[in-house]
């Protein structure tokens, strides 16, 4: 009898970032977890606001945590807990549940604005990112599920920014994150420390001030090559298309930069787990597969 | 009426400053019969005055003076001197306080304040008719003192004592005295070189007769009283006889263990047997038990035979009359500051450190080098306040001494080429000539970023260190070869570890608390007691030098007579006491402990305050020079035959509440000349019992003024006494009496201005009230055995 637990995908998951949504889908019921897409989600947010007065963009994560009270109370799901794989919806939706049960100011003018909705006091959906639910099933149960173990790859994991931070919110230690290293290492693959794992890739920056993000991704880039890795693996879509994406134009500012393939940690479970259909891998850019051949891996 | 001492009264005038409100003629006459003697004098605090008593009590045969004058605050000790020159018992001699208490006070009701001062006066003297003679403890003091900490405060310390003539024992854990100081290489401002300074004074201390250095041991116990404590020192097993080591070194090169050095930070290393550090003293080697193998070689070359490998460890005892506590500091651990990697990355030191990596002696013998990976030094970033002025991360306090031994390094590595960046919060170099050696080093090219480092990382062999610079407005993202963390010097468990022992406070950072953090910095709150150096907070080795110049000083004081301790003890009627243990629980100096099942009070730790002896349930507490009979004599005294329309009793705390009572006269506030003022140590010594018999005589209400917490001599017991009124209150409810009849007022000295309030509006309060009934008096007095 599997877990069957809330699922938010937010709106990359459905367009740039289907490969994620296929793979933690395959690889989750692999672990025994079924994720039940939260019906009639809306847009988590996206960014958690830091002025005083921004009630306003609470609505949208508040309105995302009510479906997820009355999904629960439908009990086509066994908690309250909802699971996230974008980092980005991770931290607006986390911090959104915390700040409104933490500030009754703020809950109560949010109540006016949301009058018709049921109220929503904070507290009542606990939001966690997939590998925090890896982490809780255990990296034995990961381990006994491997079909094809990732061994000889090397593997650089980079976290990013809105996964550890701010401390309350982040899922690890700021400083000294160990959760994908040992995910990494439970997939029989071996973990490349990059100095930079946790520090900022550019983030938004790529939209208006594309040199930014490159320049940012790029040392990223470099120490992961420079440490001898294959492949980076990350949980977010915007890292995910600064560091993957981008790879060709960042080339171009830094021409001694060579290509590194840029992987979901979805996607290496679902590859450990032998869930080739649900890899996607044809989606990613730079592309990986040869180098997975070369490696061994289908 | 001559049942009693014969008693004197004496009414001062004060110019007109008493006499121009109160009738003193009235008062006087009042008293005519009613005692052995009674006078007016316009100045008693004059000579001629006193001579004038002193004589009268001689020629009368006088056994107790009541002085109706100022505040005792002014003149009580002139006249205390003086009568007990006359043969008089200090039990004996009562200020009555007319001036700041009723003249002052009262200048528009001449009538009220006249028979207020009667009412006062009749009070002492009834109290003074129930005194016994009071007698002072006298006690012998060791006219020894323990110093703990051989650094540079307990060296300093330990000299002066000597120089003094005072015999000294010095204790020390590690194999040498020296502390932090001899581990620099130079100090600030005046880069001269430390171990240049200190080396001499090292062997000072071991050349001194009158004192007994200590080292390689720990004060493992302490007992006894301020004046006679008698401490347990462990000697830790030091594997060679101080005595027969020479020192010559045969031993280090054969040993085959190799540990890391202490003395180096460990960042360099030594031997199992080993001195820390070539000046040591005493300059005998030790076995660190610890890492020695038992292999025996050192055995087979030591000449003089001191070496004793089966050592055990040995405790002694000493009896002293002082300590001086000087064990300094440790630092922060940086390895909480994960953001920062030390501990994760070779080339991020600690500010300890790097003095040791400058130090010519030192791991790398003067050379620049990163520890472990010995590549040359060539750009250093600071990185300050790493842990300090950050109540999230770290300690709220700043560290004080980390800017100026930062800015110190920066020249040292300036002098030599090398590249280097502080990056501050504020520099802080207040205190002579710091400001100047701020600015030097920037004339040497230190360059300064104002701004908070966010965090330190690896860069191929470099660190690279991300910071703000609020100057530009911008992050800097900086390269070093090395980068250098100053944490803020924190107390260490065995400061804490001791404190416990001696049952000193330690403040919310765990350093030492200064019994006055102003006006008595240099003592703890425990008499004999004394403090210097880092152990009361961070601070610089000229600070740390001249508080232990100080400390050294106030034990010498404190043991240059024999100790008289005030009489004004809680007693305990033995046959009374079942030991159940109330007082053991109440006792805020822990004074009292229980043997053959009885309570018993050490005099000693008795401080006075009283606190005690209403928790006893069975009366069987009684205080010197403050009797129950004395106390109720006295309410008794002012009440009963009083023509006052309504009396209110105003029980004051003797120091800082009575102050503040005395400036509010100072400045004549006006107020109702219903209160009639008693002092007692703490509002915590009043019974219930008290307080009613003070409605079955004639009150009509009661007034606690109480001080703050932890404020004056009795500070400790302020914390119960208002839990206690409480609970008087609801019991005066039981007794028919209404509680707003009760008042609690907590008064600082700076506050005076409010008891101007606090006296009208509890007066209009009794006076809305209206008088105690008298059914309720006579059922009270009944109740207490009133005739």
């Amino acid at each position: 009898m599997s877990l069957r637990l809330a699922y938010y995908p937010g709106c990359t998951l459905k367009t740039n970032a289907r490969n994620y949504e296929a793979s933690a889908i395959a690889s989750s019921k692999a672990l025994g977890i079924e994720l039940v897409e939260l019906p009639r989600w809306n847009c988590c947010g996206t960014v958690h606001a830091l002025a005083k007065d921004d009630v306003m963009h609470y609505i949208a994560p508040v309105r995302n945590l009510i479906r997820v009270e009355q999904l629960k109370n439908s009990g086509l799901v066994d908690d309250g807990r909802l699971v996230t794989l974008c980092e980005m919806c991770y931290n607006t939706l986390k911090r959104a549940d915390v700040t409104v049960k933490e500030d009754q100011e703020r809950r109560r003018k949010l109540r006016e604005v949301m009058e018709e909705e049921p109220p929503y006091s904070g507290g009542g959906v606990e939001v966690i990112h997939l590998l925090q639910l890896i982490r809780e099933v255990g990296w034995e149960r990961v381990k006994k599920r491997l079909v094809r173990p990732l061994r000889g790859l090397r593997v650089a994991p980079y976290y990013g920014c809105l996964l550890l931070r701010p401390r309350g919110i982040g899922i690890d230690d700021a400083n000294n994150p160990t959760i994908f290293e040992r995910l990494i290492e439970s997939l029989g693959a071996e973990v490349v420390e990059i100095p930079f794992k946790a520090k900022c890739c550019g983030s938004y920056q790529t939209v208006h001030m594309g040199h930014v993000a490159s320049e940012l991704s790029y040392r990223i880039l470099r120490q992961a090559v420079e440490g001898g890795a294959d492949v980076i693996t990350l949980a977010c879509p915007l890292c995910e298309y600064n560091l993957g994406e981008r790879q060709g134009e960042i080339r171009g500012l830094f021409p001694d930069l060579k290509y590194i393939p840029v992987l979901y940690f979805t996607q290496l479970m679902a590859l450990a787990f032998g869930l080739e259909d649900s890899v996607g891998l044809e989606m990613n850019n730079p592309d990986p597969r040869p180098l997975l051949r070369r490696k061994g891996f289908p | 009426m001559d049942d009693g001492p014969r008693i004197g009264v004496w009414v001062c005038e004060c110019g007109g400053n008493i006499g121009g409100v109160v009738d003193v003629e009235e008062v006087v006459e009042r008293f005519r019969g009613y005692v052995a003697e009674v006078s007016k004098e316009t100045f008693l605090c004059s000579k001629p005055a006193i001579d004038g008593i002193r004589d009268a009590v001689i020629k009368q045969g006088l056994e107790g003076v009541i002085l109706a004058c100022c505040t005792p605050k002014m003149h009580l000790e002139t006249f205390m001197r003086s009568l007990e020159e006359a043969g008089l018992n200090r039990a004996y001699i009562e200020v009555v306080n007319i001036r700041e208490q009723c003249s002052w006070v009262h200048m528009a009701d001449p009538a009220g304040a006249t028979q207020k001062t009667i009412d006062l006066i009749r009070g002492a003297v009834e109290r003074v008719r129930c005194s016994t003679p009071l007698e002072p403890l006298r006690m012998k003091v060791i006219p020894e003192v323990l110093v703990i900490g051989g650094g540079v405060a307990g060296i300093t310390a330990s000299l002066r004592l000597a120089e003094f003539g005072m015999k000294v024992h010095l204790v020390e854990k590690r194999p040498s005295i020296g502390g932090h100081m001899i581990q620099f290489p130079k100090v600030f401002p005046t880069l001269d070189c430390s171990q240049c300074i200190l080396t001499p004074k090292m062997a000072s201390v071991s050349k001194n007769p009158n004192i007994n250095l200590i080292t390689y041991a720990e004060v493992s116990e302490i007992s006894g009283v301020p004046g006679d404590y008698t401490v347990k020192v462990t000697l830790k097993p030091r594997g060679v006889d101080l005595e027969k080591c020479t020192g010559c070194g045969e031993c280090s090169p054969v040993c085959p263990v190799e540990v890391p050095n202490e003395y180096d930070e460990s960042l360099g290393s030594r031997k199992a047997i080993y001195v820390p550090f070539p000046q040591s003293v005493p300059p005998a080697y030790t076995v660190d038990f610890g890492s020695c193998i038992l292999c025996g070689k050192c055995l087979e070359v030591c000449a003089p035979d001191a070496i004793i490998l089966d050592d055990r460890p040995k405790e002694i005892e000493l009896r002293v009359g002082a300590i001086i506590i000087a064990t300094g500091y440790e630092l922060y651990d940086p390895m909480n500051l994960s953001n920062y990697g030390y501990g994760k990355y070779p080339n991020v030191v600690t500010g300890l450190e790097m003095e040791r990596i400058l130090d010519v002696n030192g791991p790398g013998m003067g050379q620049l080098l990163v520890p472990k990976t010995q590549r040359p030094i060539k750009s250093v970033g600071y990185i300050l306040c790493a842990g300090s002025r950050d109540p999230e991360n770290g300690k709220p306090y700043c560290s004080k001494v980390c800017c100026l031994y930062a800015l110190k390094q920066a020249q040292m590595l300036r002098d030599r080429g090398v590249e280097v960046w502080l990056h501050y919060i504020d520099i802080r170099a207040p205190g002579r000539r710091y400001e100047e050696f701020y600015r030097a080093t920037q004339e040497k090219g230190a360059m300064f970023v104002k701004g908070k480092v966010t965090e330190v990382l690896p860069y191929s062999e470099k660190l690279l260190v991300r910071g703000e610079d609020m100057m530009l407005n911008i992050m800097v993202e900086n390269l070093y070869d090395l980068v250098v963390l100053c944490p803020p010097l924190v107390t260490s468990d065995d400061t804490l570890k001791l404190a416990k022992g001696l049952r000193v406070p330690v403040d919310e950072d765990g350093f030492i608390l200064e019994r006055h953090p102003k006006l008595d910095p240099l003592a703890t709150k425990r008499d004999g007691v004394f403090a210097a150096g880092v152990v009361t907070g961070p601070k610089d080795i000229q600070t740390t030098t001249s508080e232990a110049e100080g400390a050294a000083m106030k034990a010498v004081n404190f043991l240059s007579k024999e100790r008289l301790i005030e009489p004004n003890k809680a007693v305990i009627y033995a046959s009374l006491c079942d030991g159940c243990g109330a007082c053991i629980e109440v006792c805020p100096e822990s004074a009292i402990t229980l043997r053959d099942g009885r309570a018993q009070i050490n005099e000693l730790l008795c401080s006075g305050c009283g606190a005690c002896i209403p928790s006893c349930p069975k009366e069987a507490m009684d205080q010197q020079g403050l009797s129950e009979s004395q106390l109720k004599a006295q309410i008794r005294g002012i009440l009963e035959p009083s023509e006052a329309e309504i009396k209110i009793i105003a029980f004051v705390e003797g120091e800082v509440a009575y102050t503040a009572v005395d400036l509010a006269g100072l400045a004549r506030i006006g107020y109702p000349s219903s209160f009639r003022i008693i002092p007692l140590p703490s509002m915590s010594r009043l019974k219930l019992s008290h307080i009613l018999y003070a409605f079955a005589l004639g009150a009509d209400g009661v007034m606690l003024l109480e001080a703050p917490e932890h404020e004056g001599p009795y500070g400790r017991a302020h914390a119960i006494s208002e839990k206690r009124a409480e609970e008087y209150r609801l019991e005066l409810e039981d007794h028919g009496i209404d509680s707003v009849r009760l008042w609690f007022s907590r008064i600082y000295i700076p506050d005076w201005r409010k008891l101007e309030r606090v006296f009208k509006v509890f007066h209009s309060t009794i006076e809305g009230e209206g008088p105690l009934d008298p059914e309720t008096r006579a059922f009270l007095r009944n109740r207490l055995g009133l005739t």
